[in-house]
């Protein structure tokens, strides 16, 4: 009762602070958070994007778009995905209470559905019979395949050929919901080159084809309405948190490659004052190796890269570098544009964890909670664990787990020397 | 006056067309490119684009990737194409040199440090595919300032208000990209290029470059009756990657002198 009373004197004070700040309101017309996002795409693909934002614009708001969204969300979906108190989990960490954001009891299990509806509905009001994506570890793919077939539209996915060999259930699953899979043979042949190949069809197709961006990186409009169709994330855990605990939590730490699920559930606690929020990236075989995929947490330098600038691993020559993670899904060069801004306001944390390290926690989970988590989500289950342990038992981490495990189950048999 | 800009004005008094060949900087192996520049000199170009390699060539069909992806091999990066422009000026000061690429190798070794060595070696003018003029006035005014042009492409699906946005940032010549897609694609509809030449022509004084889809002679001779200059990308590429490195210099020899006489014609 005590703690409840403190509780509403701070959501009180809350009140006057934010009566005399400003919101938070970003991106600008352009696509800009401070230096980062904006629009670098080749002229080709100006008026596609223009296109884009004017309608994106226009339905965003829309009461009729939003209740169709809404529905799909509930019925098709599942949500509202539940918040899950990993009790046993946090007794056995030792320290702060760990709450976990069920995103991988979506549909095709994942976060990447709350935004492939929202875009492929938008396709269908803008009269485009044709969707594209790109996809690394072949979620992404998998949720756009999903949405097109149950909307009808035609659906080609691109997936670097080291991952279409990687990935080989998910290629089968997208297949069977009817997408053509096309494998990328340019550059690493990995998620950034199946990015350009997207990015090519979209510039040669653009009357009849929709792309469909599985993360908050690109040209403006997408990182902006990637993460707006991804807020339903933390819009859920904001209301449940308060029903559950009467209050919000201390921290909120996911995992970041590109960054949608963290930008998803950070987005609606930007203005809540002492929520931390903490964005873990891919240290690989380690940060001093120069084998990870953590771009903010390795200071990177500023660049330009599939239509936005943010903070990008690449060489002296500004040619992007290869990537290292165990988890497809975080191998990924840059950042979205807006991850770089809550960096440099200060606003987000973000730091890395080792493939180990993630390892060791996706095991700790499945065994004491009865939850395979994604490889994705286990870097972000791992940074939790380090963080619970310095802190009070009566101090709160909620955790976005952003995809369950099933698809990893190869990826981690063959580290443990198991031929499935 | 620059260099550009003096062959523009020569060509139009004498009513001729520029052919302009691009190559990348480092295909197919760093120690040739000096020669093929002098090689499209001497067999007829009167400017050359030079590609700078980069890791996600986005604008780029497959042709000018594999380009990019050789040159990476023998870490072709902006500071070598640099120096290799230096090179080429040792004994030709007259044909101009424009730097075709993306924006984060410039970005990389940053832009004011670019632009006083692209000066300092010779180039003429840089289109930098990704920096649509919104989000590069520094980096033009820049650019203007050093004595360089800075060319900007125009696309089929440029409306009237971008195509006048450009062309009051564009010096030089404008580039118009004849199809939708990346470079090297489909075939171009020539009828369609012609008219929409036109309707840019109505808004500017400044020479039309058309590209991205000029794939034989008897296209460029159709595209030189309407244009200012023609640019052949892909298809050239194409000719060094299928030569080897003894018929290399005679095939690109012959491609350009088929080309300079269909648009002479």
């Amino acid at each position: 009762m005590q703690d409840f009373k403190n509780q509403s004197q701070n959501n009180q004070s809350y009140q006057n602070k934010t009566q005399q700040k400003k919101a938070y309101d970003m991106p600008d017309a352009r696509g800009h958070f401070g230096q980062f996002g904006g629009i670098f795409v080749a002229e080709t693909l100006v008026e596609a994007l223009e296109e884009l934002r004017v309608m994106y614009e226009k339905y965003r708001h829309d009461p009729q778009f939003l209740a169709e969204y809404a529905y799909d969300l509930k019925h098709f979906v599942g949500r509202p995905s539940p918040i899950y108190h990993a009790e046993r989990w946090s007794n056995k960490v030792g320290g702060a209470q760990i709450y976990l954001k069920r995103e991988d009891l979506n549909h095709t299990g994942a976060h990447k559905v709350n935004n492939t509806i929202g875009q492929a509905l938008l396709a269908k009001r803008m009269g485009k019979p044709r969707v594209i994506a790109e996809t690394g570890a072949g979620q992404h793919g998998v949720a756009t395949a999903t949405i097109a077939a149950r909307l009808g539209l035609e659906c080609v996915v691109y997936m670097g050929s080291e991952d279409v060999k990687r990935q080989a259930p998910n290629v089968f699953r997208m297949k069977l919901l009817g997408a053509t899979v096309v494998p990328v043979e340019s550059g690493s042949k990995t998620l950034k080159d199946a990015l350009n190949e997207a990015m090519r069809d979209w510039v040669t197709n653009i009357s009849n084809t929709f792309y469909i961006i599985g993360t908050v990186a690109g040209p403006h409009p997408y990182p902006m309405m990637v993460r707006d169709f991804q807020a339903v994330i933390g819009v859920e855990s904001k209301q449940q948190m308060q029903e559950m605990i009467g209050r919000q939590p201390d921290a909120v730490v996911a995992c970041v490659g590109g960054g949608s699920n963290a930008m998803g559930i950070f987005y609606p606690y930007i203005d809540v004052p002492n929520v931390r929020l903490i964005g873990v990236e891919a240290a690989g075989h380690g940060m001093e190796t120069g084998m990870h995929a953590a771009p903010l947490t390795a200071n990177s330098p500023i660049g330009v890269l599939h239509g936005n600038r943010t903070y990008l691993m690449q060489d002296t020559d500004g040619n992007i570098t290869e990537t290292h993670s165990i988890s497809a899904g975080l191998d990924y060069p840059g950042v979205g544009p807006e991850h770089a801004w809550l960096k440099d306001i200060k606003r987000a944390e973000y730091v890395a964890v080792t493939d180990d390290e993630a390892m060791t926690a996706f095991h700790s989970l499945c065994r004491t909670e009865g939850i395979i988590p994604a490889l994705e989500s286990s870097h972000a289950l791992a940074y939790a664990e380090k963080m619970a342990k310095t802190m009070r038992k009566d101090e709160v981490i909620l955790v976005n787990l952003s995809g369950r495990g099933d698809k990893d189950i190869n990826t981690v048999a063959k580290l443990s020397n198991i031929t499935l | 006056m620059s260099r550009i800009q003096t062959v523009f004005s020569a060509f139009k008094a004498n009513h001729k067309k520029a052919l302009i060949p691009y190559i990348t900087a480092g295909d197919p192996h760093p120690n040739h490119t000096v020669a093929i520049l002098h090689t499209l000199v001497k067999s007829g170009a009167d400017m050359i684009e030079l590609g700078i390699p980069f890791s996600d060539p986005m604008a780029d069909g497959p042709v000018i990737q594999r380009a990019s992806e050789r040159a990476l091999l023998h870490k072709v990066g902006l500071s070598k194409v640099l120096q290799m422009v230096k090179e080429f000026r040792l004994t030709d000061t007259k044909t101009p040199i424009i730097l075709m690429g993306y924006a984060n190798p410039i970005e990389a070794m940053g832009a004011e440090k670019f632009i006083q060595a692209a000066k300092v070696v010779g180039v003429d003018g840089v289109l930098t595919v990704d920096y649509p003029p919104e989000e590069c006035k520094e980096f033009i005014a820049g650019l203007q300032a050093a004595g360089m042009d800075s060319i900007f492409l125009l696309s089929p699906t440029s409306d009237a208000a971008r195509v006048d946005l450009i062309v009051n940032q564009a010096s030089g010549f404008l580039y118009y990209v004849s199809l939708k897609g990346v470079t090297g694609a489909a075939n171009m509809d020539v009828a369609q290029v012609k008219a929409r030449v036109a309707e840019i022509r109505s808004k500017t004084n400044l020479p039309i470059g058309v590209g991205f889809g000029v794939k034989d002679a008897a296209t460029a001779k159709q595209v030189a009756e309407f244009a200012d200059a023609i640019v052949v990308g892909s298809r050239m590429v194409v000719t060094i990657e299928n030569s080897t490195e003894e018929n290399l210099m005679h095939n690109i020899s012959q491609l350009m002198q088929e080309l300079r006489l269909a648009i002479d014609a």
